[in-house]
């Protein structure tokens, strides 16, 4: 049982949380665009950090380990993700977009469970876990009383930009005003002129690689990968999304940041506890505050 | 009482349960050990896939953690069973009554208990609007089976061992008609209807002075209930409960029976919880027949993993192309409640 609260237990959790604010803001745009609880987006990230594996030893041979083989092998993650994100879009959740709810989140479901089942059934990949290479050669330094590796840093970096790309995009380019569009009212959008369908299927390019790159940043931190890694991280991230306001791209890297804390103090104290926390925060925003941190209460519209 | 007359679905269970008894005998055997496992493995499911119905298909709500509810009943009903056998012996004669009493008290407390915690966990996600019960339940499915693993008590990691083996053909058919009468009654009283109405529209149903919150809560504690008793019987017949057996995969199992069965229709709960069930033996036993590939020097082997890659393609490609199901909403007509002319 180490310390609840050190240095070292905050560097570990925003380390935690800037995994977990990857994969939640995935969920939260998808979800605000198309309001579906995309179940198979743990799986994106799982199969990011199965491309960032292959990518490992396909180029090991010819570029030497250091930041740029890491780029590369994010950027291999990041296509692998965000590939698999719209084709799943396109043949499982395409064409049910104007059928009922219930039948886009049952297929959610079983595309998850294709892809587990799928890669644990492939020989390539199969069901037992692998143990992540090291990539960069591990630097560790000394801050006050924790102890901070190079792939801390590694992991804040990357989180934080392609967080700030993110707002960038969303808030300040033609697309992601057209993003926001669709979010608050589809056929309206359409009206103007949006190319909805396409706007869809970028969000979902988007929160995939962005899981991807989530996966790639796992699999370096926690370095064991196996196919069914992304039901658990998933779900927390799914949580923070809830927590932060689903729907709301702030709140998602809010909710992460806390849970990632909440977590690894959690675990400090007790590991089974540490297992729980995500699940017992839901229940508590859920009772008291269920439109989340920075979300806005909404009304049926008769 | 002249023109009283025995319900079809009594007269098609009794038939069932004739059937397979006599097919058993030693004498006939033409049901064997394995193919009795089997049937009374497809009797939980249909208890399972019936009370899952209840939730996702009547009431329109998305529980994905149905294993989970199956975990506590099997968790406490065994605990107690194998609690009681410590004790010293009943005096003779008294045995078997006694143990069957024993089993049947032990299977409902399973089933409370586990109503219990889908009270718990249903009342704050079925306040809301939306998917929440969905993230709720599938969360509560992972955190019961962290939580197995950790309890020394019963096992942790290696499971809930030497649990009686009390359940056998006669009680899990006579558990299962049970659950087949009652949920087939509620689903057709009022109750029913309003749950039918919260699935078709939420607004409208409670613009029409329903109750919600209250009847998703009842349609859920029900559910879960009966998949505690679910989960009872199946400890009780594998004499282990494990927490691998319930997790997250075997839920989804149980929820492709419901939707390939047809969303809301309990006749296409029971047929694809008796169909999934032998497909799953079939397919285990057809891929192990296959031959083993070669690709110059690696061999290549289709395992029994693959099934349940058919199962998810099944699953959607049922949404994509028949996303009412196999039986729509259409209910065989044993199973529905004539109505007495006045």
């Amino acid at each position: 049982m180490g310390e609840l609260f050190s240095l070292q237990q905050l560097v570990n959790g925003l380390q935690l949380g800037s995994i977990y604010a990857l994969i939640a803001l995935g969920y939260t745009m998808v979800y605000g665009i198309v309001r579906l609880i995309n179940f198979a987006h743990g799986d994106f990230y799982m199969l990011g950090a199965y491309a960032a594996y292959a990518a490992f030893f396909l180029f090991n041979a010819y570029i030497m380990p250091g930041n740029v083989f890491v780029f590369i092998v994010l950027i291999v993650a990041m296509i692998g993700g965000a590939a698999v994100a719209m084709l799943a879009n396109r043949f499982a959740y395409k064409p049910l977009r104007y059928k009922p709810k219930l039948s886009s989140l049952v297929t959610a479901i079983g595309v998850s469970m294709f892809l587990e089942y799928f890669c644990s059934a492939l020989p390539v990949i199969g069901p037992s876990p692998r143990g992540f290479p090291e990539i960069l050669p591990k630097v560790m330094w000394k801050i006050g009383s924790a102890q901070v590796s190079n792939y801390v840093v590694i992991d804040l970096v990357v989180a934080a930009a392609l967080m700030a790309g993110l707002t960038l995009l969303v808030q300040k380019s033609p697309l992601g005003r057209a993003m926001r569009a669709v979010s608050e009212d589809k056929d309206a959008a359409k009206l103007m002129g949006i190319n909805v369908e396409g706007i869809i299927s970028f969000t979902f390019l988007v929160g995939g690689a962005f899981a991807g790159a989530a996966g790639l940043l796992a699999g370096l931190t926690y370095p064991r990968i196996t196919p069914y890694m992304g039901i658990l991280p998933g779900l927390k991230a799914f949580i923070s999304a809830v927590l932060g306001g689903i729907g709301n791209i702030p709140g998602a890297m809010l909710g992460a940041y806390i849970m990632g804390i909440a977590e690894t103090t959690a675990n400090a104290y007790n590991s089974l506890l540490g297992e729980g926390i995500a699940f017992v925060i839901l229940i508590i925003v859920l009772l008291v505050r269920p439109t989340g941190l920075l979300g806005e209460k909404t009304a049926d519209k008769i | 009482m002249g023109n009283f007359k025995l319900p079809r679905l009594l007269i098609v269970a009794v038939i069932f349960f004739i059937v397979v008894t006599v097919l058993s005998l030693d004498q006939v055997y033409i049901l064997n050990g394995y193919f009795m496992v089997i049937i009374n493995r497809c009797m939980i499911f249909v208890i399972l896939a019936s009370s899952l119905n209840l939730i996702n298909g009547i009431t329109g709500q998305f529980s994905l953690g149905h294993m989970g509810f199956a975990a506590v009943g099997a968790y406490v009903s065994g605990t107690i069973t194998t609690l009681l056998l410590k004790l010293p012996p009943p005096p003779p004669g008294f045995a078997i009554s006694g143990s069957m009493f024993i089993f049947v008290v032990a299977i409902l407390v399973g089933g409370i208990s586990a109503a219990f915690v889908g009270f718990l966990i249903g009342f704050p996600s079925l306040r809301l609007k939306g998917d929440y019960l969905a993230i709720v339940t599938l969360g509560f499915g992972e955190i019961i089976r962290t939580i197995l693993n950790n309890i020394d008590y019963v096992g942790g990691p290696r499971g809930l061992l030497g649990i009686p083996k009390f359940s056998n053909f006669t009680s899990i058919w006579a558990f299962t008609l049970l659950t087949i009468v009652l949920l087939r009654n509620l689903v057709q009283s009022s109750h029913g209807r309003a749950m039918l109405s919260i699935r078709e529209n939420e607004l409208a149903s409670e613009l029409c002075g329903i109750d919600t919150t209250r009847y998703k809560v009842m349609g859920f504690v029900v559910g879960a209930f009966f998949a505690g008793v679910a989960g009872g019987l199946l400890a009780h017949l594998l004499q282990i409960a494990h927490p691998t057996q319930y997790g997250f995969l075997p839920s989804c199992l149980v929820l492709i029976m419901v939707y390939a069965g047809g969303m809301g229709s309990m006749t296409g709960s029971i047929l694809a919880a008796f169909c999934l069930t032998f497909l799953t033996e079939g397919l285990r036993v057809g891929i192990d027949a296959l031959p083993v590939f070669t690709f110059g020097a690696t061999t290549f082997r289709i395992g029994t993993e693959w099934v349940m890659v058919i199962y998810s393609v099944l699953l959607v490609l049922i949404m994509l192309f028949r996303t009412e199901g196999i039986m729509g909403m259409r209910e065989a007509k044993l199973l529905i409640i004539e109505e007495k002319k006045k």
